[in-house]
């Protein structure tokens, strides 16, 4: 039940968002908001459907990007045969002809890489990414090469008379979809195919031999996760009017495991974590620094060693200490956490941040700024001051992190008794 | 026509024959068990049979139809169920999510990504009466994967026989089980097997000479001896081979 009023609750607030940012003076919505917004709709899409794979199935894609990005690129076409009147459909169902696209083709690859499942599997898809990012480079007609395609979104064609003039109406559309979206892939995981999924990530012998073909599990799966991701790059089409290269390659094939793994693939809605932080921190963090992808890069390495099972898991951890009512006694061992903790983020932040100003900075022409002050990168002061910091911190981290564990665990054994 | 039958089946893995020409014929709601020596191919004997692995040559027949060509998930379409030495269960899902598994193939749900299980009455009623028949009802919500050995071993047992297969194949299902738990558990498949056909590999004799109608002897991927219980125990080669010890 408390689920409920949590999906309630997000609903509303990506509803109301945009308005508590709205520029009342000069009647502007705050653009900046509104397509970081937009983004992390089409991302928890990309993010929920990849799990559909690596959480609820155990297949390890690394070509799902193909999937999104053919969504994209069939969405320019559609929409431009809509401007001319040659597809007579309203723009909220437009999505859906993306998902069929992002269907057709994970019906055609899926056919091929679901024949294996673990490493081999993975081999395939990384192939088949591979495939996808040459092929968009070489067929200009449907791709248009390095440049991308672009189109026009107002096709004058709504079941609600609205024009998609604006990023605002744009993201309403997104919204709905993405509630759409996250609502039928939470579905799937209600029904035989969905459980079947499970099974056949756990032990796709046993699932032989109860009759079924893990083969068509995998594929299947596959293929409603094509269509997902096809949903998701067909908003991304909407929203941006170009689609280029980048909406199929390695990289967000990359982005997407990312956020599935660091939001958490054990819980159906960890991904939806993973895709918002993601996106924050794409949109927010790399305003500030040219080094952000490092920072995701070591936060999805720290959560691989220290929380596999990512934000959602750890926060599902703290469920049976919250229902004893014993949440407050980690308040303190928590707040042991925080000083060292900030000690090595900011050592390490320094040290990466000096680096990069020492050269890609330095290329640019900027200058580090910290609270006003102007940062010699040249001098040894700040580098001693970072090093020190991410030293200190580390080895505090590690007593403090000790005496966390105690509790913890002294904590779960009570729980359980 | 018999339940199972094996004609003249061999095995190779490379050059080494592991099965060398087994000849059984299993009829319908006899209770058969398989026994030997370790290393006598009793294990292998239930993979080419269940279709885990491809015979070399020979013929497999269930109810009379062939089926040593066939894929494992088409072999227990057909009726056949098995469960594994090494306890093979779905352990991160739930001991009552791992039944119903096992029962949604039976009951026609395939590859079904429209029907919500929640719905499904007499599915996830037949899931709970068999959660009861296994004793494990108050597990019911428990990760498969925690439960304790003896625990498993019945979800396994469990999981073999709830799509109804009318022969059943359960390799050595009290291995590593305390006496209580042996009793436990073979009063558990006399219940949930009657009227199948069950073939059985087992080490526990008392178990074997207790439950079987027809004891098959093999040794070195041969069947030396197969009879009811009084004549194998009779058996000159089978006391030298393998019973001696035992009759002592």
């Amino acid at each position: 039940m408390r689920s409920r009023w949590l999906i309630l609750v997000l609903v509303a607030v990506a509803i109301a968002l945009p308005w508590g940012f709205y520029d009342w003076g000069h009647h502007r919505h705050a653009g900046f908001l509104i397509s970081m917004l937009s983004q992390a709709g089409m991302m928890i899409i990309l993010a929920l459907s990849y799990n559909m794979l690596l959480g609820q199935a155990g297949l390890f894609s690394l070509c799902h990007a193909t999937f999104f990005g053919i969504g994209g690129y069939a969405m320019v076409h559609f929409l431009n045969a809509a401007g001319k009147d040659e597809l007579p459909l309203p723009m909220e169902v437009m999505p859906l002809l993306a998902g069929l696209s992002g269907l057709g083709l994970a019906i055609l690859f899926g056919a091929m890489a679901t024949k294996q499942r673990a490493t081999a599997f993975a081999m395939i898809t990384l192939g088949i990414g591979e495939l996808m990012a040459t092929a968009a480079l070489m067929f200009h007609h449907f791709f248009g090469g390095e440049g991308g395609v672009t189109t026009d979104r107002m096709i004058d064609n709504s079941l609600f008379g609205l024009t998609y003039s604006s990023g605002i109406q744009v993201y309403y559309l997104i919204v709905a979809w993405t509630l759409i979206a996250v609502a039928l892939m939470y579905y799937l995981t209600l029904t035989p195919l969905g459980r079947m999924a499970n099974a056949t990530r756990d032990n796709y012998e046993r699932a032989q031999f109860i009759g079924y073909d893990p083969r068509m599990v995998r594929f299947i799966q596959f293929a409603l996760s094509g269509f997902f991701a096809g949903i998701g790059g067909g908003l991304y089409a909407i929203t941006y009017e170009i689609v280029t290269f980048d909406a199929l390659a390695a990289p967000l094939s990359a982005n997407a495991l990312l956020m599935a793994y660091i939001g958490g693939t054990t819980v159906f809605g960890g991904p939806i974590l993973g895709a918002i932080l993601i996106t924050l921190l794409q949109s927010g963090v790399s305003l500030l620094s040219n080094s952000w992808l490092v920072y995701v890069g070591v936060m999805f390495i720290a959560m691989v060693i220290f929380a596999p099972s990512g934000l959602a898991g750890i926060i599902q951890a703290h469920g049976p200490i919250k229902r004893a009512g014993r949440l407050g006694r980690l308040t303190l061992p928590y707040l042991r956490l925080v000083l060292p903790a900030l000690a090595l983020l900011l050592g390490f932040v320094g040290l990466v941040e000096l680096m990069s100003f020492l050269t890609i900075g330095a290329a640019q022409g900027k200058k580090l700024v910290l609270f006003g002050n102007a940062i010699d990168v040249h001098a040894t002061m700040p580098w001693v001051i970072s090093a020190a910091s991410l030293v200190w911190g580390a080895v505090w981290l590690r007593f403090a992190a000790a005496g966390f564990h105690r509790v913890w665990e002294n904590l779960s054994a009570e729980v359980r008794r | 026509m018999t339940a199972l039958s094996l004609r003249d089946v061999r095995k190779n893995f490379g050059a080494t024959e592991i099965i060398r020409g087994v000849t059984l014929d299993i009829a319908p709601s006899e209770r058969h068990c398989i026994i030997g020596p370790n290393g006598a191919g009793k294990t292998t004997c239930f993979n080419l049979i269940s279709g885990r692995f491809p015979i070399s040559s020979g013929e497999i027949l269930l109810n009379g139809q062939r089926i040593d060509t066939l894929q494992p998930h088409k072999i227990n379409r057909l009726g056949l169920s098995r469960s594994f030495q090494i306890t093979s269960i779905f352990h991160r899902l739930s001991v009552f999510e791992n039944l119903r598994c096992a029962l949604l193939w039976s009951r026609g749900y395939r590859y079904s990504f429209w029907s919500p299980l929640w719905r499904q009455k007499a599915l996830n009623e037949a899931a709970e009466r068999l959660l009861e028949d296994l004793n494990l009802a108050t597990r019911r919500d428990i990760m498969a994967g925690l439960l304790s050995y003896a625990e498993q071993r019945a979800l396994e047992i469990g999981m073999t026989i709830a799509g109804g297969a009318s022969v059943i194949l359960l390799d050595e299902p009290t291995a590593g089980m305390s006496n209580t738990e042996t009793d436990y558990a073979m009063a558990l498949i006399r219940r949930v097997t009657q009227g199948k056909t069950l073939l059985m590999v087992e080490h526990d004799m008392k178990v074997v000479f207790d439950l079987a109608d027809t004891i098959t002897v093999l040794v070195y991927g041969q069947v030396i001896a197969s009879g009811p219980p009084a004549t194998v125990r009779a058996n000159r080669a089978v006391q030298e081979a393998y019973l001696g010890a035992l009759e002592e």
